[in-house]
């Protein structure tokens, strides 16, 4: 009966959005404030990975130049702050837009690669914005970034509530990754986002039942592009500052890291994924600095026994047992 | 013209060493069709264990030859316990495999030598410079300009001339075929990746009396040899050699043509390649 339960509820495809939302809504509330803040990362990070997941999960594209796009974001929001605009909205807007100009053009180029080919395409455009960040200093900053001295209030109409407290920054950025989350929730269960998993499945056949795969790719791309770029424009609210190194492949590489830790199958899988990373970096650093060592070493056994990855494992086994007593 | 000159050998120096890593990873992929993130891991590797050999043995020759080949044992293993179950996996998970290989190997490498930047002399013979064009120019960099071709000739007489080479190729053409004649091919993955691990290693202990060796040496060079093999054509050995030696010259000349834009050239060459030639310059070769 309870399998069977779970199960049901397993299915039902918003049933995640609501367990995030109470967990994302109560638990701040009863963690030591420096818990409130690497939870805020997670957050952040974890919009990230599953905005990544959209093109690796759903459309088998490998982006090693993800951080590219969340740089832009992030690099948009540092400089528009410090031009002393003092509207979220209009920062939020400015940045997507920002973003998806960007992922515009690099994915009409890239979305006609498979595979490595892809892989390295999608790397290099990402590095190409990194040499930007950290060359064109009169912009940017150089390899010293955009610092931000100050980070405006958020005016609410009634009230002005500032970023500074901890839980106030949290629910701010809590606020942003919800949408940003529930925007990709319905793109997933929609019609296209069938397309896009046929796209990945067989893409010829695809090809021969109408659907136009360069497209359904690129569309996948811009989402995927401007919701990294609105984690990047909170990653920047949330760090004060906006570096090179947010663009730089080594930190393209840890959204795919979390989506394998949680598994790309699942929708879930690369937030559960980013919840994994940080709460073990977190007990790790404490005794080892070495925290890559034991990631590594984690990795392996998980790409070669667990593909599915953790969360997608534990589902896949709830899933079995709840079918095991529904036969009996 | 002297500066000519000497970005020139400059150019052509970094350029061998990047074609003896290079020449690893697209014999790796090329035979057992798999991108080895890890690839420029033991590279350094191949470094920090010749500067240590040479720590314990006072002798440059000695850590170059044994260095390597410590290495590639270290290939060995990597290839018989992880690479071996992914092999009818989607590439990407071979490229994710490898990745988490780099991560250990990094943070091993930080573990035992430290993060400090550690210096190797050129032995004494090759120590000191040589001048012509009124300059005096390292001997150590011409040594390994010659040394560059030495093992390129040697392979390419090893894959084209030799039983052991053709058997490579034919288990790089088509597998099932090359056993169905009796080609034992898990036993040859496993020495053709000893092969790549041994020539990384090879290039890292040679670059180590060129550069000061540090744990972040490993990242910087595996996009570059990424570069230069999917820009040569993934596979392919005269575009390994080709693909190096543009890169190497682009990055020389780079710094004197294009100023600040230098640092980007690689990747506009890497892009340059892949939308118009997207297997490379010598794309569908084995």
């Amino acid at each position: 009966m309870v399998h069977q339960k779970i199960g049901r509820i397993l299915e039902y495809p918003f049933s995640g959005l609501i367990v995030f939302l109470v967990l994302g809504l109560f638990v701040p509330l009863v963690i030591p404030t420096y818990w409130v803040m690497v939870v805020t990362e997670i957050l952040i990070m974890g919009l990230f990975a599953t905005s990544f997941n959209l093109l690796f999960g759903y459309c088998g594209l490998l982006s090693f130049g993800q951080a590219g796009f969340f740089g832009v974001g992030a690099y948009v929001t540092a400089l528009l702050l410090s031009k002393g605009v003092g509207s979220y909205i209009l920062i939020c807007i400015a940045s997507i837009t920002a973003t998806l100009i960007a992922a515009y053009f690099i994915g009409y180029l890239c979305v006609r690669r498979d595979e490595i080919f892809f892989a390295m395409l999608s790397l290099g455009f990402g590095m190409m914005l990194f040499t930007i960040a950290h060359n064109w200093r009169e912009v940017t900053g150089g390899s010293d970034g955009l610092p931000l001295s100050t980070v405006p209030p958020v005016d609410l109409g009634f009230s002005k509530i500032s970023l500074f407290h901890p839980l106030h920054g949290y629910y701010f950025v809590l606020a942003f990754v919800f949408v940003g989350l529930c925007i990709l929730q319905v793109v997933v269960h929609s019609h296209f986002g069938l397309m896009l998993k046929a796209s990945r499945e067989n893409k010829e056949r695809l090809a021969f039942s109408g659907g136009n795969v360069a497209s359904v790719r690129l569309v996948a791309f811009l989402m995927a592009g401007g919701l990294s770029g609105l984690a990047g424009m909170l990653f920047c609210i949330f760090n004060r500052m906006a570096t090179p190194d947010m663009l730089h492949w080594s930190f393209s590489a840890k959204p795919v890291l979390m989506t394998i830790l949680g598994g790309a199958e699942v929708f879930w899988g690369p937030f559960v994924g980013a919840v994994i990373f940080f709460v073990l970096e977190q007990l790790v650093t404490n005794i080892t600095e070495n925290w890559m060592f034991v990631l590594g070493l984690l990795l392996i056994p998980i790409v070669l026994f667990f593909p599915r990855g953790i969360l997608g494992t534990v589902l896949n086994l709830m899933k079995s047992s709840g079918r095991g007593s529904h036969g009996q | 013209m002297d500066t000519f000159a000497i970005n020139l050998l400059n150019g052509l120096c970094w350029g061998m060493l990047l074609f003896l890593i290079s020449v690893g990873l697209t014999t790796v992929f090329g035979v057992m069709g798999v991108l080895n993130f890890a690839h420029g891991s033991l590279f350094m590797l191949g470094a920090y264990v010749a500067m240590q050999i040479m720590e314990w043995i006072p002798n440059f020759w000695i850590g170059l030859i044994i260095g390597p080949v410590v290495v590639a044992g270290l290939g060995i293993f990597i290839e018989v316990f992880l690479l071996r179950p992914v092999y009818r996996r989607d590439v990407t998970f071979q490229l994710l495999l490898t990745f988490a290989v780099l991560l250990v190997l990094d943070d091993a490498v930080r573990l035992i030598w430290g993060p400090a930047y550690h210096i190797v002399d050129p032995p004494p013979l090759l120590s000191g410079t040589i001048s012509f064009f009124d300059q005096s120019y390292p001997l150590y960099r011409l040594f390994l300009l010659c040394f560059g071709p030495v093992v390129g000739l040697s392979l390419w007489f090893f894959f084209q001339k030799t039983r052991w080479g053709k058997v490579i190729r034919a288990a790089a053409l088509d597998r099932e075929m090359a056993e169905g004649v009796g080609i034992q091919v898990p036993r040859l993955f496993t020495l053709v990746f000893a092969l790549g691990t041994w020539l990384a290693a090879l290039g890292g202990a040679l670059s180590a009396p060129y550069q000061s060796i540090g744990p972040s040496l490993g990242e910087k060079i595996i996009i570059e040899s990424f570069i230069v093999v999917v820009v040569g054509g993934l596979g392919s050995f005269p575009g390994a050699f080709i693909g190096a030696i543009a890169l190497g010259l682009l990055e020389s000349f780079g710094t004197m043509f294009a100023g600040r834009v230098q640092m980007a050239l690689p990747y506009l060459l890497l892009i340059v390649v892949l939308l118009f030639r997207p297997r490379g310059i010598f794309g569908k070769e084995v």
